[in-house]
């Protein structure tokens, strides 16, 4: 420790701190020193500084170490400085610094750092007076509350009114009474600790086996681990219906816009995954536009339309320059559209550059639902099932329900006829084939929030969608979501036993083996003719 | 009826031209012009015709099946990769002990910890067996699939998306290191073959000879195939299945042998390009690779068997010129000539051929 | 049959042009530049890593030869495009080497692409930079490898997680794509945890497929397997599939400061498509970092920007370098000196040269080229993810440490020689 470096300031105090500080200047000083400690010092000692600090609780400790963790904190020559926007004050002495200096230095905070100073805010804020502050420190605490802070945990415990909070202090309490002295304070934390569903106090509970002798507390122990246990696993089961749901929803809307250029007009159609590329980068250019904007989290919304005209537009001019001429030639249309889509990877990777682009989650997408402690729930993957839903319904009203859906159908089952009884098939094709496209956009918004937005995005997805489609069978929407509900579950199902690489081997061979055993997919439509 | 000649005296003079330009021309420049000569060719163009000439004989095989045959398929790659792979078994033996670690066994084996070869390595030390494997496999493959497949009558897009699904399912599965394949790296360096020098001009003289003598005979056995009333029956399947099968014709079988043939031939072009090359990896199972496959076929000529090996050389020769000269306008191209083929040139560079002969 | 004879004529025709074609272009070498060959991937999947490396390669022959090239000689750059496809680099490094006769060649990212040219330069005896970081496992006399061994990445950054300031963990997920990189740094750690006395039952090696997009069940398994100690992740994940890895991970809550990640393939340019935020205190174990303090790297960052503004390249708004550019920068400088000492372009004579180059690299140290076992004595620095998709140096290695291309950790690499062992192509 280099006592040298803390020389100087202290003579700089000034007679007005010293009066502030009238409970005793004896603290007060020892809480700059802790402070300077805290701002020049090796790790170790930042750490010891964080911990005096707390032990402290006064409201400038939390303040300062508030700062250093929003990286606030610098420091300045010899001195500390707390800097917001263009105001800086001293950390140690409070007074107010005219200008901020250009000088100043970050202080360095890693990740030991940052675990002391997150679990010593939290423990401040354990007697905020907002719930909300509170209900946060207590979660943050969860995973990291250490022996010392349990007399500060006991406070709180005594004087918190919120339930929930109340329950998890108490959790809290007894994961570090576990080690205490006192017999029946440890009964009572390893009963206590029965109600908790969270992964590390089986890690806890299963050490405290191995090292407490008495029998009574051992089978108390046991008792609650298997409780705890039949709560984690039923925790898991949930997350792997959720990610397999996810994973389905995500298929759903990559294969949805193919089901109908493919499924309903028999267009092979290999551009598809660049729509959805088309629609991530129109998402990206749309977020570039709200940058800087007090209403930046608002761009997906505005994406939403953008992504999807996009799409539909360049689906629709693919249509009437090249596909048009295809109709009825499915090998053919195959080939080309393989071309349109190794030009358009090309255009974009020309106009964008090569490397992915960045696009931000808006502030509502990130996060999650805690479920249980551990089992979070993202919130951009159940948008995204919400989205999903949301696209479905949408395609089904307008298949169903309007003028434009009708005429895809009949020039879906009867072309001659449907012509006959004067549909303009030429222009329906059109249409369908910009919705086909548009839904493809869809999907590419919604990716862009959950991967990469680069030039080979839809390489990735082209394969999986017409898998989907094709297990699906052709012409029916309830097939595709069927089939990609199907493929979400077999490859969750499979990934958690062998591993993703087998788990997508396996989907494969599946398929494969499936559509021998039905080549026209799960929901074929009934019809006589010996060629389809 | 008769039988219908192969080619006519123009078309084998053409042939007999190729023939003499790899077997005479091509060895006199290379091997006996002394380097400093002006007219010294280079062994990297014999290494590169070699290479088209394996693609070449992949798209014939491809043609016989989709030109002929009306079967598309996405996973020819496939085929050509388990030949090249089988045949790259004994390349990565007679390395011996010349690889990274200096050990008899191939390097990512040493790697792996592996103490013996694993049994799908048995005696792939000998060059006939691993020679049959190289045809054996690709076939057997091929006629597993196919049997179910055709039984099934999966046929059209169908039957182009499940091949796409197989190539893509082997290619993820030979990444693996656990399959013995050598994973991502698959096999490189090698040396020898039969214990002679691979890198040799007159080694790989002989290799591209053998690559233009089994395009020769590919073409010829094909050409065979499609004059002769099996050939009928195969460009009928491919017009109008149903009709043909009302005719009593059981065509499952018809379509399952010329399906095994193209594979069989995928194959044995695989073994030959890989020691041409010196690297055979998963991704040459890619589902892009084989569109490609399709695209050189397209681009010849669908339904003639040397348009289409032209179209290999075409697009290859475009893609070894267009990736020194211009980069970037390398991916704009090939997709504008899919585009272009489709909607102008059914028939390909050929038909165009044909049609200015014509007028 | 009119028609088949059409065909033929054409292959006599195209062929006879070809062969007439390639007779007559050696003709010309005879002009006063040194040819030096580019040889990285401008289209496919590796365009998105590569395209920087050709530029980087490229500002740098353009300052040499503003400051009078090589030997009174002009660099003339020959750049070609591999396409991304194996057998493509092998053909494209034979036409360099034979038929644009170049000097050399910088080039190659994957493992797979320079394992594909390596028989070839050795051949030809032609000589390869080698630019990325890699796993070790192969000495070539034709190579000079610029980029980090595996103990000069992987294991320090294990080194330091496993210290007090990094976090102390004690268990730890081996997370990658399953390829031979990962594969090889992976076993070389486990090998290492072994000998600090990790259990196997404290390592969780996972793998997941090229273009992996959904980490779900991967992140939710490192969370049920953190809950059993202190967790670090150490994640060999290629290129692409990082972005939905780090969005995941930001996702279900899973923090730096709970489960820190170190990545091997995580830079400034990969950071660039991701929203940082979430992931702050993430972490990279490098050579270079861009956020380094000193006046070779000010110098070389404004040099790049002024380049890429001039050149429009695409994203020249944002300029950014990484370790990668960096071994680039130095290989063609290092082999500049070279070719000077040498007083010749002569294969055997720059490699001659080459030993024990130093170079002010713009990581701060001077960086020397061993004398024997082709590889760059490098610095690692540890760094943290910052909000702006920089780095924060944590820690970093007393002084450069010399490569083991040959990890110990490795049953049987003890045996191996520290430099190429003068294995001979087999021509007769």
């Amino acid at each position: 420790m280099n006592k040298g470096r803390f020389g100087g300031p202290f003579h700089m105090r000034t007679l007005i701190t010293i009066v502030f500080a009238l409970l005793s200047s004896g603290a007060l000083s020892q809480e700059g020193k802790d402070i300077e400690k805290l701002a020049f010092g090796e790790s170790d000692e930042k750490i010891e500084a964080i911990a005096a600090l707390v032990a402290s609780g006064t409201p400038k400790a939390a303040e300062v170490l508030q700062a250093l963790a929003d990286g606030e904190l610098y420091t300045a020559g010899k001195r500390v400085l707390m800097v917001k926007g263009d105001t800086a004050t001293d950390a140690v002495t409070g007074e107010k610094i005219a200008s901020v200096p250009d000088e100043k230095e970050d202080i360095t905070v890693n990740n030991r750092l940052r675990r002391e100073l997150g679990a010593a805010l939290a423990a401040l804020k354990l007697i905020s007076p907002q719930v909300e502050v509170r209900r946060s420190s207590v979660k943050e605490l969860l995973n990291s509350a250490e022996p010392a802070m349990l007399p500060l945990v006991r406070k709180a415990l005594a004087a918190e009114s919120d339930p929930q909070i109340k329950a998890m202090l108490g959790q809290i309490a007894a994961a570090l009474e576990l080690r205490s002295e006192d017999r029946a304070a440890r009964l009572a934390a390893v009963k206590k600790l029965a109600d908790s569903n969270n992964a590390s106090t089986k890690t806890l509970l299963l050490g405290f086996l191995n090292e407490e002798k008495d029998e009574e507390l051992k089978s108390e122990a046991r008792k609650s681990l298997s409780a705890i246990e039949g709560r984690l696993a039923w925790g898991e089961r949930l997350g792997v219906i959720f990610t397999s749901v996810s994973l389905g929803s995500i298929l759903l809307l990559a294969a949805l816009g193919l089901a109908i250029t493919y499924g309903l007009m028999g267009v092979i159609n290999m551009a598809h995954g660049e729509l959805i590329m088309i629609g991530a980068y129109a998402t990206y250019v749309t977020q570039n536009l709200f940058k800087g904007s007090a209403h930046f989290d608002w761009y997906l919304i505005a994406a939403i339309p953008v992504a999807f005209l996009v799409s539909a537009l360049v689906g629709m001019a693919l249509e009437r320059s090249v596909i048009r001429w295809l109709y009825g030639r499915p090998l053919e249309t195959l080939l080309s559209t393989w071309g349109i889509s190794l030009i358009l990877i090309q255009a974009v990777r020309t106009i964008f550059g090569a490397q992915n682009v960045q696009v931000e989650n808006p502030a509502f997408m990130s996060g999650g639902v805690e479920i249980l402690t551990g089992i979070v729930l993202p919130w951009s993957r159940i948008v995204i099932i919400g989205f999903a839903l949301f696209v479905l319904l949408g395609i089904w009203l307008l298949l169903n329900k309007t003028r434009l859906g009708l005429f895809v159908r009949g020039v879906t089952q009867n072309r001659d006829m449907a012509s006959c009884v004067g549909v303009p098939t030429a222009r329906v094709d059109t249409w369908a084939f910009g919705l086909g496209s548009g839904i493809a956009g869809l999907a590419g918004c919604a990716l862009s929030q959950i991967g990469n937005v680069g030039p080979d995005l839809g390489q990735s997805y082209i394969v999986d969608s017409f898998m989907v489609v094709v297990l699906g069978g052709v012409g029916q929407l309830a097939g595709t979501v069927y089939a990609a509900l199907g493929l979400g579950f077999a490859n969750k199902l499979l990934e958690a036993w062998q591993g993703a690489v087998l788990a997508k081997i396996a989907v494969l061979i599946f398929i494969i083996i499936f559509i021998q055993k039905r080549p026209q997919g799960m929901f074929a439509l009934k019809g006589r003719a010996v060629e389809s | 009826m008769t039988s219908a000649r192969l080619y006519g005296p123009k078309g084998w003079a053409l042939l007999g031209a190729f023939a003499a330009f790899v077997f005479v021309v091509m060895p006199i420049f290379n091997l006996y012009v002394p380097q400093e000569s002006s007219f010294h060719m280079s062994t990297y163009w014999v290494t590169l015709l070699g290479k088209i000439l394996c693609y070449a004989i992949v798209a014939v095989a491809m043609d016989l099946v989709w030109g002929y045959a009306g079967i598309l398929s996405l996973g020819h790659g496939l085929f050509f990769a388990l030949g090249g792979y089988a045949f790259g078994m004994y390349l990565m033996r007679q390395i011996g002990s010349d690889g990274q670690y200096r050990q008899p066994m191939p390097d990512f084996m040493v790697f792996l910890d592996w103490k013996e070869f694993p049994w799908h390595w048995w005696n792939s030390d000998s060059f006939w067996w691993c020679a049959m494997l190289a045809v054996v496999v690709p076939g057997l493959l091929a006629y597993v699939f196919g049997y179910f497949a055709f039984r099934s009558r999966v046929k059209g897009v169908y039957f182009s998306i499940i091949t796409q699904a197989l190539t893509f399912a082997a290619m993820l599965a030979f990444f693996r290191n656990a399959m013995g394949f050598g994973g991502n790296n698959g096999f490189t360096d090698f040396r020898r073959i039969l214990d002679i020098p691979i890198a040799t001009p007159q080694m790989r003289m002989i290799l591209c000879a053998t690559s233009a003598l089994l395009l020769i005979g590919v073409l010829l056995l094909g050409r065979w195939l499609v004059t002769s009333k099996f050939g009928r029956v195969l460009a009928a399947i491919r017009d109008a299945e149903a009709r043909v099968m009302f005719c009593g014709y059981d065509t499952m079988y018809y379509k399952l042998f010329v399906w095994t043939l193209s594979a069989v031939i995928c194959g044995i072009a695989g073994a030959l390009y890989v020691p041409q090359v010196g690297i055979i990896n998963p991704s040459e199972m890619s589902p892009a690779n084989s569109i490609e496959i399709a695209i050189w076929v397209a681009v010849g000529g669908r339904g003639s068997l040397a348009g289409a090996a032209l179209g290999a050389g075409l697009v290859n020769g475009a893609k070894s010129f267009f990736t020194q000269n211009y980069p970037e306008y390398w991916l704009f191209f090939l997709g504008a000539i899919f585009i272009a083929i489709t909607l102008f040139l059914p028939q390909g560079v050929l038909g165009l051929v044909n049609r200015f002969r014509k007028s | 049959m009119l028609k088949r004879r059409g065909v033929l004529k054409v292959l006599a025709l195209s062929a006879a042009l070809a062969a007439a074609g390639l007779t007559s272009q050696t003709a010309f070498a005879q002009t006063k530049t040194i040819k030096v060959g580019v040889l990285h991937s401008l289209s496919g999947t590796m365009a998105i890593s590569e395209t920087v490396l050709k530029d980087v390669t490229l500002m740098a022959i353009d300052e040499i030869n503003a400051k009078g090239g090589v030997l009174g000689m002009q660099l003339e750059p020959v750049v070609v495009d591999p396409a991304s496809n194996w057998p493509l680099f092998a053909e494209k490094a034979r036409q360099l080497i034979t038929q644009d006769k170049v000097a050399v060649v910088f080039g190659c990212w994957t493992s797979v692409s320079r394992k594909s040219v390596l028989p070839v330069f050795e051949e030809l005896n032609g000589l390869l930079f080698y630019p990325v970081q890699y796993e070790g496992e192969e000495l070539s006399k034709n190579v000079f490898y610029t980029g980090a061994a595996p103990n000069q990445q992987a294991i320090p950054a294990v080194e330091y997680l496993m210290s007090k300031e990094g976090g102390a963990a004690k268990r730890w997920v081996l997370l990658g794509t399953d390829y031979v990189y990962p594969r090889t740094t992976n076993k070389i750690l486990r090998a290492f945890l072994h000998s600090k006395g990790v259990k196997d039952s404290d390592i969780d090696e996972k793998y997941t497929p090229f273009g992996h997009s959904d980490y779900q069940t991967i992140v939710a398994d490192i969370k049920k397997f953190s809950a059993g100690g202190k967790t670090a992740v150490v994640s060999t994940i290629n290129g692409d599939s990082n972005v939905p890895f780090y969005k995941e991970l930001g996702n279900q809550g899973l923090k730096a400061t709970d489960v820190p990640v170190v990545a091997f393939s995580v830079g400034e340019e990969e950071l660039r498509g991701v929203d940082t935020k979430p992931l702050v205190g993430h972490l990279a174990a490098w050579n270079y970092f861009m956020s380094q303090k000193n006046p070779v790297n000010d110098a070389w960052k404004k040099q790049w920007a002024a380049y890429a503004k001039a050149k429009k390249l695409p994203n020249a708004d944002k300029p950014l370098t990484n370790d990668p550019m960096e071994a680039a920068w130095i290989g063609i400088h290092m082999w500049k000196q070279a070719v000077e000492k040498a007083k010749s372009t002569d294969t055997d004579k720059v490699i001659a040269a080459m030993a024990g180059q130093t170079f002010k690299a713009p990581s701060g140290i001077t960086s020397k080229m061993d004398e024997k076992n082709h590889h760059l004595h490098k610095s690692v620095f540890i760094g943290e993810v910052k909000a702006d998709g920089q780095f924060n140096i944590v820690w970093q290695t007393k002084g450069p440490i010399k490569a083991q291309p040959w990890s110990p950790f490795i049953p049987g690499n003890d045996k191996k020689k520290d430099e190429p062992d003068g294995k001979t192509i087999i021509t007769k």
